[in-house]
Order: C-alpha cells, then structure tokens, then sequence
C-alpha cells in the first residue's frame, strides 16, 4: 500500500463525485426522506404528549417512554433502511464506469497496486457517506436545543449508521467490480443488501443455533444496540469484518481480470 | 528492451495471437503492421501487463511482465487504441494527476504535466474539460499521458489516427526525437508512417508474425516488376518476352505513342534483366523505356497478407 497513491485515487474520485449532479441529488432525496421521517415522528410526539397534559392514563404511559425511544431511536432505524436505499447508487460506477469507457485499461496499466486503487475509491465513496450522515445531524441537534435527549445514543446510533452504511458500500464497490454495467451493479448490490437485511426474518423459522448465527449474520442487527446507547465489540468487529471481506473480495475480482 | 519469446493470447476458444516472437532493441522504433484485428492492439495489452499471454514469455525491460508487472509498469508509458480519458477531468488537471500517479516526485508534477502540454500542443485546450476537446486534442491528450514521466519504453496504438495533417507531422517529428532515448512500439494501418518512423517492421495477419525487417529491405526484396516500353510487333515481343529465363509474367498494358507498353514481373532480377537486353538486341527491337517498379509498402502489405490467405 502506498499512502500517496490511494489518496491520489481519492482525490481524483472524490472531484468526479462532485463535478456531477447525481451526487447532489442522492444527498438531497436522502435528506429530503429522511427529514420526512424525522417530521412524522416529531410531530407524533409532540401531539401524544400535548394530549398527555389532559389524559393521566395516557401521561402514566408516556412517561416511561421519553424522546430518545420516542423520535431518535425509530429515526436512526429508517435513516438505516433509507441507507442502505441509497449507497448502491453511490458505489454503482466506481468500476463499472471505468470499464466500460476503457479507462480501466489505463488505470491498470499504471504504476500502483491493486490495493491502492481500491482504497482510493472506496474512501472517496465513505468521505460521500459521511457527508450524507452527517447532514442527518442537524435533526438531533434540532432535538437537543428543544429539549432534552441523551447525548449517548444519539452518539453511538450514529457510529453505527456510518458502520452500516460503510459495510454497505464495501459490498457495493464490490458489485461494481463485477460488471460494466452499472444498473447491473447497483441491482446485485440492492439484492445482496436486501438478503443480509431480511436474513434475520428467517429466524423463527429454523432451529435455535441456525437462528442465533442467521441473527449475527443480519446486516442491520447489530446496528439495534448502539441506537440504544450500547457499545459491543461484536457488533464493530461484524462490520470490519465484513469490510474486509468484500473489499478483498474485490480486490480479488480485479486480479482476475488482469489475469484473464 | 523488450523480448517476446512464443506469445499465444486465446480468448476463449478464439486464437487471437498465435506463437508470436520478436525483440526490440533499445533506443529503436518497431512498427506494427497489420490490417483489422491482426491482434495488434491484444500484443501491446500484454506488453503493457493489462492482462496477461495464454502462453509465452514476455520480458520489457529487463522485467517479466507477468511476474514483476509493477516494475514493468513503471517504466511504459501505453496510448490504448480507444484514448480512455477521464472525461470529468480539466486537461491540465488530467495529467497533472497522471504524472504523479506514475511517480513523479510533488515539485516536479507541474512542469513534467507542463512539458507534456507544450510538447504535444496542448497549451490551448489547457483548462478544457476533456469531454468538450475534439477527437484530435483527446489524441493529444492520450499522448501527453504516455509521454508524461519519459517513460523508457513507449507502446502507442494508432497514434495518429485522427489528427490534422500539420499535427500529424508534429506527432511523427516528436515520436522521431524520441528514438534513441526511449524505445518505441507503435501499431499503425498508415504505411507510409512506417517507412517514415520505423527503423524495423513486423507485419501481422490472423495472429501470426509474417514479416518482419527494416521497412526499405521489404520494398527492395520484393522490388521484383520492370516497365517496358518496346516498339515493333506487340505479339511477337510479348512471346518472346516470356521465354527469357528469369522472367515470370508478362502484361501487357495499353500501348502509349508507337511503343507496346509491358509490365513484366521477375523472379531473378538480375538475370531478368540481361536477358530481356539480349532478347531485345537479338530480334532488334527498339527499346524506348525500360525501368523497375518501385514497390510500395502497400503492395508488399497486400501481397503478404493476401497470400496468407489464399
Ligand atoms: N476481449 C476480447 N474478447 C474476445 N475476442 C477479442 C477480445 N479482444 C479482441 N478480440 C479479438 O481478437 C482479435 C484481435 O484483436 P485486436 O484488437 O488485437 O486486433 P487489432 O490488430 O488491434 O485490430 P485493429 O487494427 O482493428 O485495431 C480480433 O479478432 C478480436 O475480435
Ligand atoms: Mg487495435
């Protein structure tokens, strides 16, 4: 790995992401969909707890919940559908773009590693999810000036959105190096994304051991947790690993084409 | 330089290059001839490490590419038949970006990208996005690209496809300077390119090697046809014409003024010749022209591509 090569790809990768439109729409129909949530729950909220004042029934009720199980907690869980919804858009052309206008044949043939160029390209998709997450910011801050949330989970919810959506696009970029098409790319990202969501529907269904596991493999189970406030190991070292994985992956996935 | 030794690239079940071997000395300009898909452009995408022989050992400088590609890498500069540029990209931007890419130092990214520009006449389209330069200026650009870190050994596919006559020869003149110095492959379907830039020439079809050498032995070797203009009885000359020995065709061609005009084509040139003299003494013919066809590398081109062939 050479520091001054992957950085050279991330600059150059993050000029493009930012020279296009497309960039600035996902962020925006992002932040539009989730400020759309953020809304609804607020204004639920507050309508609950104004009728609150009247009803004591309804008052005893409430009060064991508060605005962090209320608004943030189920916030943080469609701010990590919407997410998921979008990073394929994100990671979609890193590769296939490049194969597809034979720019690949240049960027291959110079004089850096694999591994660089990887890493060039999957931070400069990273720098775009962070920006995009923390738009998203502006709702708890909202939130803390009009009253009084707890600051910690509202912290390790969003460490775990920006480890969600980084997993996401480590499989992303990956897809993007499978094809040159990059509708095909974002599709297989959207069904591989969809199974590693929905994994954990299934389960109920099996015996207990399958079902412990099908939980752990489950992309968005160990998300649950720090939107809670908790910090478990296993839950960040799922995410790494499953980085690691996809971004060797990938890195696999160049090699064959030098190699065919 | 570079030595090719047995080279077999299959796509699939499809033999695109078959059993090639061939050296390139330093400092020399080899030309690749050949018409479409001869597997030229499949040749250099070896050269280049962008992927790698289906058999055959292929050594650039000293390094083997597909065991020490890096280092391979770091001394090509590679013009793709296509010109892939990043489109999204300002042209100074553009090679600013691969100078560094290739190594160059930080201090010294600026003028190497700037020398590239002036060299290649970019100056004008500096700050043009490349999406919006034309076909020609992208040539350039792909040029300045390859030509950026003077590199020791330079692989252009159809570098001046595309360009104006007065760029054309700016290209060929900074190619030319570049001999000596850095080593040159360069695949062209433009003959009279070869004989202007090439010091040796290797002509492909379907994949195989089918000459190979210096681009004026091609032409004199198979400088083989003699004009004649001869005056008397047309018929008479012509069958006598074919039974001097060395001689192995004759045609004849429209007569012009009183003298038959024939072309002649010669298997020994020198024993053609003194026999067509003796011939024409002995029945007293009057000579009025006698001379041999220059042959130009098209002809040779066809003639050896077509009898692959046939
Ligand atoms: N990726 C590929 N998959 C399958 N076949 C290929 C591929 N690339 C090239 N070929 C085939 O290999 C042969 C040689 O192609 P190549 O591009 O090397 O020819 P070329 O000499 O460069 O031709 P041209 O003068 O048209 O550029 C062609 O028949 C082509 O169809
Ligand atoms: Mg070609």
């Amino acid at each position: 790995m050479n520091i001054r090569n992957v950085s050279l790809i991330l600059n150059r990768e993050l000029k493009s992401y930012f020279s296009s439109l497309t960039v600035y729409i996902v962020i925006l129909m992002f932040l539009l969909m989730t400020g759309y949530f953020f809304y609804n729950l607020l204004a639920t909220f507050s309508v609950v707890s104004y009728q609150a004042q009247t009803d004591p029934m309804l008052a005893k009720q409430y009060q064991l919940l508060n605005i962090n199980e209320t608004v943030i907690r189920p916030l943080f869980g469609s701010i990590s559908i919407i997410l998921l919804l979008m990073t394929p858009l994100l990671t979609m052309r890193l590769f296939a773009e490049e194969k597809k206008t034979g720019t690949i044949e240049l960027l291959l043939t110079f004089p850096i590693n694999d591994v660089d160029v990887v890493l060039g390209k999957y931070l400069a998709c990273l720098v775009v999810l962070l920006t995009m997450v923390l738009l998203t910011a502006t709702y708890p801050i909202l939130l803390v000036v009009l009253g009084e949330p707890e600051v910690v989970p509202i912290a390790t919810g969003y460490l775990g959105l920006v480890l969600l959506g980084a997993a996401a696009l480590s499989l992303g970029i990956f897809t993007s190096s499978l094809t040159e098409n990059q509708i095909v790319s974002a599709s297989m990202s959207f069904g591989m994304l969809f199974f590693f969501w929905l994994i954990s529907y299934s389960v109920p269904l099996v015996s207990a051991g399958l079902g412990q596991l099908l939980s752990y493999l489950s992309i968005n189970e160990h998300i649950e947790s720090m939107s809670k406030g908790v910090v478990d190991s296993t839950d960040i070292i799922y995410y790494l690993c499953f980085i690691a994985l996809f971004l060797f992956l990938t890195l696999r996935s160049l090699e064959t084409k030098r190699w065919r | 330089m570079i030595e090719v030794e047995n080279l077999t690239k299959e796509y699939g079940e499809f033999r695109a290059v078959d059993n090639i071997s061939f050296t390139v000395e330093k400092g020399e300009i080899l030309g690749f001839l050949g018409p479409n898909g001869a597997g030229k452009t499949t040749v250099m995408r070896i050269l280049t490490c962008f992927f790698p022989p289906t058999k055959g050992k292929v050594m650039v400088a000293g390094y083997n590419c597909f065991e020490d590609s890096l280092n391979v890498r770091k001394r090509i500069g590679y013009l793709p038949q296509r010109v892939p540029l990043y489109e999204d990209m300002k042209v100074n931007d553009y090679l600013r970006f691969v100078a560094a890419i290739k190594g160059t130092p930080g201090k010294e990214v600026n003028r190497k990208a700037a020398k590239a520009m002036d060299d290649c006449g970019l100056s004008e389209v500096s700050n043009k996005l490349i999406s919006t330069i034309s076909g020609g200026y992208r040539q350039r650009v792909g040029i300045a690209q390859a030509l950026v870190n003077d590199p020791e050994v330079l692989i252009l596919d159809e570098p001046t496809v595309g360009l104006d006559p007065k760029q054309i020869k700016e290209i060929r003149n900074l190619i030319k300077e570049l001999a000596g110095k850095h080593t040159v492959i360069l695949s062209t379907h433009i003959l009279p390119e070869v004989s202007i830039l090439c010091g040796r020439v290797i002509i492909i079809n379907k994949g195989k090697v089918v000459a190979e050498d210096r681009p004026e032995n091609l032409a004199t070797e198979s400088a083989q046809r003699m004009l004649l203009r001869i005056g008397g009885d047309a018929q008479l000359i012509g069958q006598e014409l074919s039974r001097v020995g060395g001689v192995k065709g004759v045609e004849r061609e429209q007569a012009s003024g009183d003298a038959n005009v024939f072309t002649v084509v010669l298997e020994d040139e020198k024993l053609g010749r003194q026999g067509i003299q003796a011939m024409i003494e002995r029945n007293r013919f009057e000579l009025v022209e006698m001379r041999l066809l220059e042959v130009s590398l098209e002809d040779i081109f066809i003639k050896l591509v077509t009898k692959e062939e046939a």
